[in-house]
């Protein structure tokens, strides 16, 4: 009844091509983006701003980047990590270096570099294919990995080896660093990943998402359509890893504050990106968001929740009944819906639409 | 077989002599395995050209040399005047060669709006800043290739499927799903591999329609391989037929039909 | 007339990215020598040492080479049984099994913690240690039956990477119940209890002194028996002619009566077998541990080289990744800081594929449309 799209009349084809045709869609939005803005930062806590929320943000925005390679181009990345580590680093030497300019500036510029180390490691994909390109993509996170160790220009020449995250301020409050509160931090980052959705959301609905998706269904058929692959493929590793390495700077700057760093861009971190983007839903961007609350939101969840239940559980039983959980239900998940969270959305969105009749 | 009129075309005749493509002695092998040898023929502007023979003969594998899939180790193929040695294909596409294939290619996770969209990709130019924002100069593009889009969408008749994604569609809508994003590209040369391969009746006649129209209105040249013989003699201007890799008969569809070689290579040889 | 020809000679002589390589590397490597005979690239620079110091270090300590190059070897019979493991499974079930690392963990520490159990009930020595190799096999069996049933089943049919994510969350579920029932501290391997050899023997060779452990001679011994087993079993028995059909048409295999769920269990319990004795003579050379499941990370790079389906390429690209990423740790590693075992396989496989992506022993893929 609420979710009909009766009486909504198409009269160009703007209307037609709108990202969210329908008028319900577009109030939905307008009501997460008003509660994201507006009645998060004013009922929330600190503990629910920094622990579930920044986290959740972060790694939506790195899924999103991931499913524009993954999801939309089909190029399996096993390196998300090491892209995002490249981000924090490059934003670390540029906020250091330059430390009068806007850090907000310096989080979006490091996305470039990290964009150019992707473009590097994504040569490889002309040639290679799938698993293939899968483990090639590990030589990416090992290589630089290791990078962030032992290379320590990249840390300062730091005694800790570790990132140590400068004060900057935006607007005289402090955004980054020991004393910024949660509230500007998760601000920051919500403008950040709002915004950065968007432009995902453009490209992917427009000439480069249709190139994309084509050389994902079918390389050959698309290259006789006159689509270069190579740059094609090229394209979507710089912008997967620019929106990679903007979550990256993010989570260092925005989210961590430094610290406990250098093993932080590790490979699990590349394999519970991946995670939500097949949870959530290859090829879906609203997939990426539900993948990332999935997956983030599940396991301090469990922490604090079961507890809240009233089913005790020390600190080691519960990781180790966290690991069981979300193992359990990784492979439940893939066996109900093996297209993700958004497929459920959509049908669940076809089922409203029709509601009461079944067809 | 209840086979459609062939429409006399409109062109000038004189016009009509001028050869788009020359394939001049092309042969290409895999290995020991010789799919072409010495295969010489022509494509003239505006014809319908079809290209026959047994399985194997090596029909596919000319297209696919054609538009630049596969390189031929001898030989060489001319297109609009031009003679390019290893050509890629995405460079075949961009000089005006568009193609449907054996085994439907189609993207099979987009919907067929999108399918002949992809189509387009060449004609659109705005450059990637603009598309960032999806305002603007590239917006205004989209729309303007969409109206393109959607007169194909009405002259093959699949309004009605427009937002379906293609991997859910019948097998006949698929094909012609193939055909209107091969002629969304405006291609001077289409290139149809087996266009009507498992259809039913109603569906050929359907195919055939449409592959006389876009010869007739757009004045697209087209040359396609096909099996089912009627379909062939009653489509097409000239007829090429090779076996095993060879070119035994060339000619119209008059001339091939009477050569012994081919009467030979479709039943056999009389012993 | 004759242009054309010569031109026709002149393109059936092009020069391919192959040969283009090996003629620069061979130009590079002349341009070195000579600079380093004539004394242009002096003994402090930088290409000195990266090019020519490494080698001369070969030849003048040939003992440290044979001992590197020893150990390399033994890694990589190692890493090769892993690879063998991934490949039996991605050539029946088309999975790439990322819980393979874990799989080997699961397997040493079921052994060692029956074995645990068996001496707080009086059972003790080696009788104990075959009964809890008893118990591992028998573990691995209801492991393989597990998979079959609640991963592989429901998922037949589904693209590779939901299956690649499945064995993720299987890799998840096997770490939670492994730390949950064993503890996460690391055990000794029952290598003794096991007949396994110990000690070192000292070859006095080459003008120096090299130390060959027992313990990696068995493995060797081991590795290469399993791999003969394997071979054969596969190549002349009822079920290993089903398992090769499978690998090639799972419908073709289906449409003649083979059971695709019978043929799972029996590969993923063969599997579960290698990976046993993978976890034994690895943890006989370290301990058991958790950390033991990143050297399946490191056969991916084997199974690069040697592609996905091919036994022998797991067998030969393990070797050549054992023995290239020991002497590059060894020459090279402290040049840059050390440690770059950590990646220099990949590397080495990443450049191995931009030249045959096909890897060492598939065929020459010729694309069709």
């Amino acid at each position: 009844m609420l979710y009909r799209e009766a009486g909504q009349y198409k009269t160009s084809y703007a209307a037609d091509m709108a990202i969210f045709p329908l008028r319900q869609d577009r109030i939905g939005l307008a009501a997460i983006l008003a509660i994201a803005f507006v009645a998060i930062p004013m009922t929330g806590n600190q503990f629910f701003l920094s622990s579930v929320m920044i986290p959740f943000l972060v790694f939506s925005l790195a899924a999103v980047g991931l499913n524009i390679l993954t999801g939309y181009t089909g190029l399996l990345s096993l390196g998300t990590g090491a892209f995002m580590g490249v981000g924090a680093y490059a934003c670390y030497k540029l906020a250091t270096a330059f430390p009068d300019v806007n850090i907000l500036v310096w989080i979006l510029c490091s996305g470039f570099f990290a964009a150019a180390i992707g473009v590097i490691f994504g040569l490889p994909s002309l040639r290679i294919k799938g698993f293939y390109l899968a483990v090639a993509t590990l030589a990416a996170q090992f290589f630089l990995q290791w990078s962030f160790v032992r290379i320590p220009w990249l840390y300062n020449y730091n005694a800790s080896g570790a990132i140590e995250v400068p004060t900057r301020t935006l607007f005289g409050l402090p955004l980054t660093g020991a004393t910024a509160s949660p509230e500007t931090r998760y601000f920051a980052l919500l403008v950040i990943v709002v915004a950065l959705t968007w432009i995902a959301s453009n490209l992917v609905h427009g000439r480069v998402g249709r190139m994309w998706m084509a050389v994902r269904d079918m390389d050959i058929a698309a290259e006789l359509m006159g689509i270069r692959l190579l740059h094609t493929k090229l394209l979507a590793f710089a912008v997967s890893s620019f929106f990679c390495g903007v979550a990256g700077a993010c989570m260092m700057f925005l989210w961590y504050g430094g610290g406990e760093a250098n093993d932080l861009f590790n490979i699990n971190l590349s394999f519970n990106i991946l995670f939500m983007v097949i949870i959530g839903g290859l090829g879906s961007l609203i997939g990426s968001f539900m993948g990332a609350a999935f997956i983030s939101i599940l396991p301090t969840a469990l922490k604090f929740g079961l507890p809240a239940i009233g089913i005790p559980i020390a600190g080691a039983t519960a990781e180790h009944v966290n690991l069981l959980l979300v193992g359990g239900l990784i492979i439940f998940f893939l066996i109900v819906e093996p297209h993700g969270l958004a497929r459920l959305w959509q049908i669940l969105k076809q089922k409203l639409r029709v509601w009461p009749f079944p067809y | 077989m209840n086979a459609p009129v062939k429409i006399p075309v409109g062109s000038a005749p004189l016009e009509r002599e001028e050869i788009l493509l020359a394939v001049e002695n092309v042969s290409l092998s895999f290995g020991g395995v010789k799919a072409i040898q010495d295969v010489s023929f022509d494509v003239r502007k505006g014809e319908i050209r079809a290209i026959i023979g047994p399985n194997g003969a090596g029909k596919t594998s000319m297209l696919n040399c054609i538009n630049g899939f596969y390189h031929p180790q001898q030989g060489r193929i001319t297109f609009k005047g031009r003679t390019r040695p290893r050509m890629r294909p995405h460079e075949a596409a961009s000089q005006g060669v568009a193609r449907t294939f054996q085994n439907v290619a189609l993207f099979k996770g987009m919907s067929t709006l999108d399918n002949i969209m992809v189509g387009r990709t060449l004609k659109m130019k705005e450059p990637f800043f603009w598309q960032l924002w999806r305002h603007g100069p590239a917006m205004r593009e989209e729309i303007r290739h969409r109206a393109v889009v959607e007169d194909i969408i009405d002259f093959l008749q699949i309004q009605h499927i427009r937002r379906t994604p293609v991997g859910k569609l019948p097998y006949g809508l698929q094909k012609r799903v193939e055909l209107a994003r091969a002629l969304a590209m405006e291609p001077d040369l289409l290139l149809l591999d087996e266009p009507m391969a498992g259809m039913n009746l109603e569906e050929k006649e359907d195919m055939c329609r449409f592959i006389l129209d876009v010869n007739n209105q757009f004045g697209t040249t087209i040359a396609l391989i096909e099996h089912d013989m009627g379909v062939v003699m009653d489509l097409s201007d000239r007829v090429v037929v090779l076996e095993y890799g060879r070119k035994i008969a060339d000619g119209t569809p008059a001339e091939v039909k009477a050569d012994s070689r081919v009467i030979d290579a479709y039943l056999g040889v009389a012993h | 007339m004759s242009d054309v020809s010569l031109k026709s000679e002149l393109a059936a002589f092009r020069m391919t990215p192959g040969l283009w390589t090996i003629a620069g590397v061979a130009g590079f490597a002349l341009l070195l020598v000579i600079g380093s005979l004539t004394g242009a690239i002096g003994k402090d620079t930088f290409a000195y040492r990266v090019f020519i110091d490494p080698f001369a270090q070969m030849v003048e300590m040939p003992d440290l080479f044979a001992q590197t190059l020893w150990e390399g070897l033994v890694g990589g019979v190692l890493y090769a049984l892993i690879a063998l493991g991934f490949v039996l499974i991605f050539k029946a079930s088309g999975v790439f099994n990322f819980a393979q690392g874990i799989m080997v963990v699961f397997a040493a520490l079921t052994l060692v913690g029956a074995y645990e159990k068996l001496g707080t009930i009086g059972i003790r020595g080696e009788a104990a240690a075959f009964i809890a190799l008893g118990v591992a096999l028998a573990v691995m069996l209801a492991l393989a039956y597990a998979v079959e049933r609640v991963v592989l089943r429901p998922l037949v049919n589904q693209p590779d990477i939901i299956l690649f994510m499945a064995t993720f969350g299987l890799t998840y579920l096997l770490i939670g119940l492994g730390e949950a029932i064993f503890g996460g501290n690391p055990k000794v391997m029952i290598a003794d209890q096991l007949y396994l050899p110990r000690g070192a023997i000292d070859l006095n060779i080459l003008g120096g002194r090299v130390t060959i452990q027992k313990l990696d001679i068995a493995a060797a011994v081991i590795a290469s028996a399993m791999i003969a087993i394997l071979a054969l079993f596969f190549q002349y028995t009822r079920i290993g002619r089903a398992l090769r059909a499978v690998a090639d048409s799972h419908k073709a295999a289906l449409s003649v009566g083979i059971s695709l769920n019978q043929i799972w269990i029996i590969v993923w319990f063969a599997a579960g077998v290698v990976e046993l004795v993978t976890g034994i003579m690895w943890g006989a050379r370290s301990d058991v541990s958790f950390g033991l499941q990143t050297i399946a990370l490191k056969a991916l790079p084997v199974l690069i080289l040697g592609g996905f389906t091919s036994i022998p390429g797991a067998i030969v690209g393990g070797l050549i990744i054992g023995v290239g990423e020991k002497i590059g740790e060894f020459y090279w590693g402290p040049l840059v800081g050390g440690a770059i075992e950590s990646w220099l396989a990949y590397i080495i496989a990443l450049i191995f594929l931009l030249f045959r992506p096909q890897g060492l022993f598939g065929d020459k893929i010729i694309e069709r449309i």
